[in-house]
């Protein structure tokens, strides 16, 4: 399992790639494995407002459907809409393939979120 | 995992990748690889399953003919030995027991084969039944390991090892004693994902020796160990029902689209009264395909008419063959017709589909 440590995680599974007052967002290596082939993606509307832990997305492999949660509030500046037709890039590299562009909210929530050494950990407790 | 059955390849599935999970009691390989890479091999290649949770019920002395004529809504009568038969078993109200295969050894030696999440059921419903018949019934679920060999090679695979002509084995026949390099088996020409293939049967301490045999024997054919998830889309694509999603004690075969497989007209049988009377009366459900052009239609999702709920997802997934978003849905009769436009409520939003045959999937002959 890939876990980048210049990234943030969240316990929903998610990561944050910090730019300046920008972050991306996609799901981990650990979630997609979990989740198997992935069918779709549903993308959240450009110019939306989402607060921290609310349901921005969902992402739907072959046998499940799984909500997309936002690890930290903010405003949706862009969709990767390379998803809308081939969802299953997120399999082939989970980090490379963003899901949104946002523009962070409040920057102190990025506190809350679990470094790449804590997120390992919390998987590994999950198994 | 620590309170379920594990079969015999337990520690096999475990050494292969594959994700267990618990199913109807069970700890079974869900996938290895994935999914779709497991489905196409079956689609294209080869595949091999391991199903030895399925029920095996041995139903056996001079009345067992008549017995399970009784027990099913098919019609056994015409069935030669060594011949095998797809049937509902239905409770007195006409609900769908269970699904199930019935192996004729000879018109006393009958094997029923069925969900692993029924076998229990089952029994207790056939031995309760059985007071006043001359026969005899075991449950031979725990003796009997099981493996599914299945898809275009299937024949060409099992044929390098197995000591008979498999092209003289016809489609739901079986023959009750061959051999595997050493291994005695059961085999029939059977399955559940609208290919050719094989089921082989064999004592559980054969079964780890054959699964590993097998997967020798398929390597310059690409064979997968596949899992219970290519298993799902496999046989929904070819239309074949699953017991829990599409059929239930709540719906009787006729609603099912199990028609074929009721013989009202063979003699008595339980559940054939309420059968008779819901055909006079007419269907109020029945099950039918749909296809969406986006959104994937999951199970328990309402189908809608012009906003008017008017039955729900049995089953649907993105079909890893069609590339197409279908669903197999229990509807109100009246609107059950081919091309009718529906619409289905996806996470609050509706999408517009309409009805197609539920049989997505033929095989090329």
């Amino acid at each position: 399992m890939k876990t980048p440590t210049d990234l943030l995680y969240s316990k929903e599974h998610e990561w944050v790639r910090v730019e300046g007052e920008i972050a991306y967002v996609g799901i981990s290596d650990y979630a997609q494995s979990e989740l198997g082939d992935i069918v779709y993606v549903e993308l959240p509307e450009v110019g939306e407002d989402y607060e921290v832990e609310e349901s921005f997305g969902v992402v739907e492999s072959v046998k499940a459907v799984s909500d997309l949660y936002m690890p930290i509030s903010g405003t949706i500046m862009e969709v990767n809409e390379d998803l809308e037709d081939q969802p299953e890039l997120i399999n082939e590299d989970a980090y490379e393939n963003w899901i949104i562009k946002v523009k962070i909210a409040d920057k102190s929530e990025l506190d809350d979120l679990l470094s790449g050494k804590e997120y390992q950990e919390f998987c590994a407790k999950e198994e | 995992m620590e309170n379920l059955k594990k079969t015999p390849l337990y520690n096999v599935h475990k050494e292969l990748g594959g994700k267990i999970i618990d199913f109807s009691g069970w700890a079974l390989p869900v996938q290895y690889e994935g999914i779709i890479s497991e489905h196409q091999a079956i689609r294209n290649a080869v595949g091999l399953f391991d199903v030895s949770h399925m029920g095996e019920i041995e139903i056996s002395g001079g009345d067992a003919a008549s017995f399970v004529q009784r027990l099913i809504t098919n019609d056994i009568s015409n069935l030669i030995d060594n011949q095998i038969i797809y049937s509902p078993m239905c409770n007195h109200d006409g609900g769908i027991l269970d699904d199930l295969l019935v192996y004729k050894y000879n018109s006393k030696h009958y094997l029923l084969v069925v969900n692993a999440g029924n076998t229990q059921k089952d029994y207790n419903w056939i031995i309760k039944n059985s007071q006043d018949w001359d026969v005899s019934i075991k449950d031979l679920s725990n003796k009997y390991s099981l493996l599914a060999l299945q898809g275009p090679k299937a024949e060409e695979v099992l044929g390098q090892a197995i000591d008979m002509d498999l092209s003289e084995l016809q489609f739901f026949y079986f023959k009750p004693e061959a051999n595997i390099q050493g291994i005695n088996v059961l085999v029939s020409r059977t399955g559940y994902t609208g290919e050719d293939g094989f089921e082989i049967y064999c004592a559980n301490e054969d079964v780890a020796k054959l699964w590993d045999l097998l997967l020798n024997l398929g390597k310059d054919f690409g064979i997968q160990p596949a899992g219970l998830g290519a298993r799902d889309t496999l046989r929904f694509e070819a239309g074949l029902p699953l017991y829990g999603n599409e059929i239930s004690e709540d719906i009787t075969p006729l609603e099912g689209g199990l028609s074929f497989f009721v013989k009202l007209d063979k003699g008595d049988f339980i559940g054939k009264e309420a059968l008779l009377k819901q055909r006079e009366e007419g269907l109020k459900r029945k099950l039918v395909g749909i296809e969406l052009e986006r959104g994937i239609p999951r199970q328990g999702y309402r189908v809608l008419l012009d906003g008017r709920p008017i039955g729900e997802i049995t089953t649907g997934y993105r079909s890893p063959t069609l590339k197409t978003n279908i669903a197999m849905a229990l509807i109100e009769k009246e609107q059950a017709t081919l091309g009718q436009e529906v619409q289905v409520e996806i996470r609050k939003k509706v999408f517009t589909g309409k009805i197609v045959s539920k049989n997505f999937y033929k095989r090329k002959k």
